[in-house]
């Protein structure tokens, strides 16, 4: 009889080659052989689209906008960052997206490398992550949670859903969760089931999707999600099979699709205003996150001077 | 003697065909089939409804052509687990195929019932024009389409008898479906729009049920408010099955008793569910009729406990209750003292991924009521902590259980007692009930477990386990037992490929079997692949990393698995993430 395998709940206890082979390539720098973290980096930006300080931080950057935005500059998700300031991401865990089945959360712990951490100024909590993302995605969090202490706006990670557990049917959670119940004692308490769904459209795809927003920690495990469920979607327009990837652990096609064709990630708000995804903070933006459209850029246009101003306008 | 197959022409095939209408289980038929050439050919000209479990099994066109005279058909698409986010959502399981061939083959089909399938708004009209005697369309769990292909079914289906959307995925783009009806459409005994998540015209509601006088079912969405379900209930008190709409508004005395009298009106109400953010206020409105309520579904409702008990307690015929766990042990021990005809129980989390319980829904609630309710034989019950004991004692209690599925909600859960794992327990359920069915296992479980349910479970058909066993001899138990095993659905367990290729025949007894988050690993399924030619082995794979799987070595691991039989060889429409194995 083989000995039991050590089975975290997604069941990854086998996958993690790039956690052994990271934490060894922690201190070196990005240009080093065996594993080019950099490249695993998750990255919606168009391709070329790197600012310096990318380099630093686990960019992630969603949607692009179009050039009739205010500077003209390709602003990405971590340009958002350093404009917000306060927030900060946790980098993706190896296997720490629970939701949507295991891996493709690339992890890019920075060590030393160039200064960064996985937040400014945090540089040894990339190695703490490295070294625990191995079989161990809860603490990660967890522990990544502590280090950045109380700069970062987004809350502890919520203890890890196991995908599909408990055994709930989606339909259930769907229903509670967008019909609260009004005889709670505490809004925000014991009650409703945690979980956020909002639909998730994408222009020409056949039907919607609905996402439960309370999985993601932040807008990178998110993206990550979005990916697997809308790659099926863009297969059809990217052609062959076998994309060549760059080092083989961010193959994904949304990503190129959404560097290569200008797909955008937009969200109608509280208000009934279409935003830009990335805009603003996590918290905020599950907060006031309605229903996502993944739209095609050109479509795009003129939304993002609107999120500027009411950022504005709500601080 | 009359020998070979000449003592079928003893009497014309009219009276054969008299004989088989007798036999309507499609078990039966299959096997007259096979009596000899002619019998074979009798049945399948006079077989009109077919039920097909795995839409992959067979190709549509081959159904069609052997079963010409088919008028209601039933299929199945995606695996169980598709519920739960474990299928990619690309699957397949996609409706046209069947439905194209059947327009084609079965012009006269009257009743179509698809679950967890993917079906497109053409497929819908498609349905609306060809068929032009069609009555019954049942979709369970199924996505893909929108309001939009509901009102070509509404604007074509002229004797349109029922129309049953249970949990779908439909998207809203037409908002006046419903007016799609005809005036001259009056035909409806079932309407279920619960799953929809848009505006319903409420009036246009009220005509079309207020000229339908043979409505026996209606269950309405959310959007519908308590005020206007007097109204429908005014126009439609021959009633036997109602879903409420939205049923909370502000308090008002007069609303209260309109509704009040509304629900009375009701004499025939048998079932009742719906009650979307109920709260207390309202809920006393439906007291009158729940002396002769059967089914009741406050599963939606996050009532407490208190409210519940005064409810169910007035529910003395009940037999089918689903509700929440805020109902707690103390609300199933009142149920367990007045429900005494409750045949089956489900109990659903409010708070699966709470981190604190304050709810008080334990194993004793379970135990009470499988001592109080003697003709109870199927539970679905959402717990964070059993016992060997109360299993055993659920055990005594009901040997009768052709469904037991305990979920503990925290996997590995021991007996919280004992510590010990909860093996006895679920050992003693199998040995105790000689035709349970179903069987979903939950909780810390060693291979002991698995080699009672292989020993003893002789009737079990369907079985989910997770989180589950020591090593491969859990799985080689079951597979090597369990003789009407015919659905198998398996996460996170550590089972390899051993048991899988020592048992590669058994698989082809079964429907399908699913395994993810296990230890199988790409050469086993290719061996069982190449050993098996009527099983399609399909192996999905969504991290897509480095090689295609084709060159992937044979030690590769697979994160899911899923094994059906097949007489229609691989499928053509998978997606990227699923290889066939040949």
């Amino acid at each position: 009889m083989s000995p039991p395998l050590e089975h975290d709940y997604i069941g990854l206890s086998e996958f993690h080659c790039p956690a052994a082979a990271a934490a060894n390539a922690g201190g070196g720098g990005a240009e080093d052989g065996a594993l080019n973290l950099k490249d695993t980096e998750l990255r919606l930006g168009l391709p070329g689209s790197e600012p310096a300080e990318r380099k630093d931080e686990v960019g992630l950057t969603l949607g692009l906008l179009p050039k009739v935005f205010v500077s003209g500059a390709k602003r990405g998700f971590s340009d958002a960052i350093d404009g917000a300031g306060k927030w900060g991401l946790t980098a993706g865990r190896g296997g720490s997206e629970v939701e949507g089945g295991k891996g493709g959360a690339l992890f890019s712990p920075r060590g030393e490398n160039g200064g960064g951490g996985l937040l400014p100024g945090h540089g040894n909590a990339g190695k703490d992550v490295v070294a625990k993302a191995a079989g161990q995605e809860r603490k990660a969090a967890a522990q990544v949670g502590n280090s950045a202490g109380s700069d970062r706006g987004v809350a502890p990670a919520a203890k890890a859903q196991v995908v599909g557990w408990p055994p709930i049917r989606s339909y259930r959670k769907n229903t509670m969760a967008t019909n609260p119940s009004k005889n709670k004692d505490d809004a925000d308490g014991k009650q409703g089931l945690g979980c956020l769904y909002v639909k998730v459209s994408m222009d020409g795809a056949p039907y919607l999707r609905k996402v439960d927003l309370k999985t993601y920690n932040n807008y990178n495990e998110f993206s990550v999600a979005l990916e697997k469920m809308f790659s099926g979607f863009t297969i059809g327009q990217c052609g062959s099979h076998g994309i060549p990837s760059r080092d083989g652990l961010s193959e994904s096609r949304l990503i190129d699709l959404l560097s290569g064709s200008e797909y955008v990630l937009t969200y109608e708000d509280k208000d009934g205003d279409w935003m830009l995804v990335g805009d603003v903070p996590w918290e905020m933006f599950i907060d006031s996150c309605r229903r996502l459209r993944i739209m095609k850029g050109s479509d795009a246009i003129g939304l993002a001077p609107r999120a500027m101003e009411k950022c504005k306008n709500r601080n | 003697m009359v020998g070979g197959f000449r003592w079928a022409a003893m009497f014309p095939d009219e009276v054969w065909e008299h004989v088989f209408s007798f036999l309507p289980a499609d078990a039966d038929r299959n096997a007259a089939a096979l009596v000899c050439r002619a019998w074979y050919r009798l049945e399948r000209r006079s077989r009109w409804r077919v039920f097909v479990g795995n839409c992959y099994a067979v190709e549509p066109a081959a159904a069609v052509r052997r079963f010409p005279e088919v008028r209601a058909a039933a299929i199945k698409g995606k695996p169980h687990f598709a519920d739960f986010n474990l299928v990619p959502s690309d699957w397949g399981g996609g409706a046209e195929a069947w439905v194209e061939a059947m327009a084609e083959g079965w012009p006269h089909l009257e009743e179509l019932r698809l679950k967890r399938m993917v079906v497109s708004d053409d497929c819908l009209e498609l349905i609306a024009r060809c068929f032009k005697n069609f009555k019954v369309l049942s979709l369970v769990s199924c996505e893909g389409f929108s309001t939009a292909g509901l009102a070509a079914i509404a604007a074509n289906c002229r004797y349109l008898r029922e129309l049953d959307l249970h949990e779908n995925e439909v998207e809203d783009n037409c908002l006046h479906w419903m007016s799609h009806f005809p005036e001259s459409c009056t035909s409806l005994v079932t309407l279920n729009i619960a799953c929809l998540e848009g505006e319903v015209n409420v009036s246009v509601l009220e005509r079309l049920i207020g000229r339908c006088p043979n409505l026996k079912t209606l269950r309405l969405n959310h959007s519908v408010p308590l005020e206007r379900l007097v109204g429908l209930l005014h126009r439609a008190p021959q009633l036997v099955d109602l879903g409420t709409g939205k049923y909370a508004a502000q308090h008002h005395p007069e609303l209260f008793s309109r509704l009040e009298s509304a629900i009375a009106g009701c004499k025939n109400l048998k079932g009742l569910s719906g009650f979307w953010e109920a709260g207390p206020t309202f809920l006393p409105a439906i007291y009158s009729v729940c002396e002769g309520l059967t089914s009741l579904n406050l599963s939606y409702a996050t009532i407490q406990g208190p409210e519940l008990i005064k409810l169910i307690s007035r529910c003395k015929n009940l037999q089918r209750l689903w509700v929440m766990d805020l109902i707690e042990d103390e609300g199933l021990i009142a149920v367990a003292a007045s429900c005494k005809l409750l045949q089956e129980l489900r109990v659903f989390p409010s708070d699966p991924y709470g981190a604190a319980q304050p709810i008080s829904l334990t194993e004793h609630g379970l135990v009470a009521i499988s001592a109080g309710c003697p003709m109870l034989h199927s539970v679905l019950y959402f717990c964070r902590q059993m016992t060997n004991a109360a299993l055993l004692t659920v055990a005594k209690n009901c040997p009768n259980f052709t469904c037991f599925r305990l979920c503990i909600m925290e996997p590995h859960t021991p007996d919280y007692i004992t510590r010990q794992p909860l093996d006895a327990g679920f050992s003693a359920i199998v040995e105790s009930c000689k035709h349970l069915r179903r069987l979903s296992l939950s909780g810390l479980l060693t291979d002991l477990v698995f080699k009672s349910i292989g020993a003893s479970a002789n009737r079990l058909e369907m079985l989910s386990v997770a989180f589950a066993g020591d090593g491969d001899a859990g799985l080689h138990y079951i597979l090597s037992g369990c003789k009407n095993l015919r659905k198998l659905e398996i996460r996170d367990c550590p089972f390899g490929d051993k048991p899988l290729l020592d048992n590669a025949a058994k698989l082809e007894t079964m429907r399908s079997l699913w395994m993810s988050s296990c230890s199988v690993t790409l050469g086993a399924c290719r061996q069982l692949a190449r050993k098996m030619p009527l099983l399609n082995v399909e192996v999905i794979n969504e991290r897509k990393r480095g090689l295609p799987l084709e060159l992937q070595p044979d030690n590769c691991p697979v994160e899911k698995l899923y094994i059906y039989r097949t007489v229609a060889g691989p499928r053509s429409d998978t997606p990227s993430c699923v290889w066939i194995l040949r």
